[in-house]
């Protein structure tokens, strides 16, 4: 329906994650399992607050006005959910990719942790989508969106970090289903909850 | 006029629970000692901020559907009374782990707690609800837009404080089923003050937040009016 015009922003959050992960390379080599966990998803966190801010902070009042004429609110959040949904896929690959070359690769178990990395992707950038919609409201920067996002996605970094960990063993570990099941049910409670209170806040 | 039955039950069970809390006998356990009469106090915070923040939860939604200020100046009002008690709670645990726990944990260890930890999340997410708010300057966009955010955070938390206690280790009471206490557990003779503070302490909460609202109402008169 929309997006895909302004590839330099595309290009620039490439280069930011390339350019972060190179200072960690710079300061850390090649890190043990799990700082290498903590540090990934870090990354992960910061390049979604980034990548996904852009989506409302980025666009101009009479654009969004051209949106509200020819798109309902749910259309338009949904639109942008699977928008910054896929935009983070890529980026989680991308940045794993990166980590593997500069960082060292203490993946063992390549499909679980595949899995988990598109799924972390996707919590993350459903959560940051809406809340860059309320911080775009509000007519605040990155820094709003930081502080309200950085609370509600703690328990799920957390069960993230937890189960990332398993891939860097050959021994399988219980409990991983609750937790994914745990995490894609998230995953769907915050698209809900987005579809049905964003009517409230694009109305003006 | 003003239905006042439940202030008085409130004062009269809160000095039931000071005294009775303070003088009644109780179960002698071990490490816990004298203690264990915190539980009247610091357990029954954690009633009241869960109380005070549903409240004004709801006042948030009920808010997106008439987009009538006052209540707005509910929901707001709740959260801040919640965020005090929300603060006392978290202090009196700290406070208690740090003299029961000392053989077995330092205060990293403790920061760590998941239930300290879910309780830290709540608060920084009510931080950042007021944050939120003084962003904002128009009234009915900041109430709109806070009751959005409180809506969609609280939705997202309490599943979490459900769920993340029961699935890591910790030294708190119940690490094995319900994270904050099995009221099987209790000695009787304790439940005999436990349930009255509860009761007692949400009422006092109530009861703040009321008398902040009406003071509110009464600042924002001339704008509820017009």
């Amino acid at each position: 329906m929309l997006e895909i015009r302004q590839k330099y922003t595309f290009f620039g959050v490439l280069l930011y994650v390339a350019s972060t992960i190179f200072v960690l390379y710079l300061a850390m080599n090649q890190p043990e399992t799990e700082v290498w966990n903590g540090l990934f998803w870090m990354i992960q966190l910061f390049i979604c607050v980034n990548a996904v801010a852009k989506s409302f902070l980025a666009e101009g009042k009479g654009r969004m006005l051209y949106y509200y004429t020819i798109a309902g609110a749910r259309d338009f959040i949904l639109a942008k959910l699977l928008f910054n949904a896929m935009l983070m896929a890529i980026m989680s690959l991308i940045n794993w990719l990166i980590f593997s070359t500069l960082l060292g690769n203490p993946v063992i178990r390549w499909l679980p942790f595949l899995g988990i990395n598109l799924l972390g992707g996707l919590s993350l950038s459903l959560v940051f989508t809406f809340l860059s919609a309320i911080a775009a409201r509000a007519q605040q920067n990155a820094a709003l969106m930081a502080i309200m996002g950085f609370p509600l996605i703690i328990p799920q970094l957390m069960l993230l970090i937890r189960i990332s960990n398993i891939v860097f063993s050959d021994v399988i570990q219980a409990g991983l289903t609750g937790i994914v099941l745990l995490l894609a049910g998230l995953d769907v409670l915050v698209v809900a909850l987005a579809l049905i209170l964003f009517p409230f806040l694009w109305k003006d | 006029m003003r239905k006042s039955w439940w202030k008085i039950a409130c004062v009269v069970l809160l000095v039931y629970t000071v005294i009775g809390g303070l003088l009644f006998r109780v179960p002698a356990r071990e490490i816990l000692g004298e203690t264990i009469r915190n539980l009247y106090f610091h357990v029954a915070m954690w009633t009241v901020m869960f109380t005070l923040f549903t409240v004004s939860v709801v006042y948030g939604l009920k808010y997106l559907r008439t987009q009538n200020l006052r209540d707005d100046i509910y929901a707001v009002n709740f959260a801040k009374t919640g965020i005090v008690f929300g603060v006392l709670g978290y202090s009196t645990g700290f406070m208690w782990a740090s003299y029961t726990w000392t053989e077995y944990a330092t205060n990293t260890q403790i920061f760590k707690e998941p239930k300290l930890l879910g309780t830290a999340i709540a608060l920084l997410i009510y931080f950042a609800y007021m944050v939120l708010r003084g962003s904002i300057p128009d009234l009915d966009k900041r109430a709109k837009i806070s009751a959005v955010y409180s809506i969609f955070a609280y939705a997202m938390l309490f599943p979490t404080l459900y769920i993340l206690p029961r699935m890591m280790e910790s030294l708190h009471p119940g690490s094995q089923g319900n994270p904050a206490l099995n009221p099987n557990d209790s000695d009787p003779r304790m439940q005999m003050v436990m349930l009255p503070a509860f009761v007692g302490w949400t009422l006092l909460g109530v009861w703040i937040a009321t008398l902040k609202v009406r003071l509110d109402l009464i600042k924002e008169k001339s704008i509820l009016n017009a």
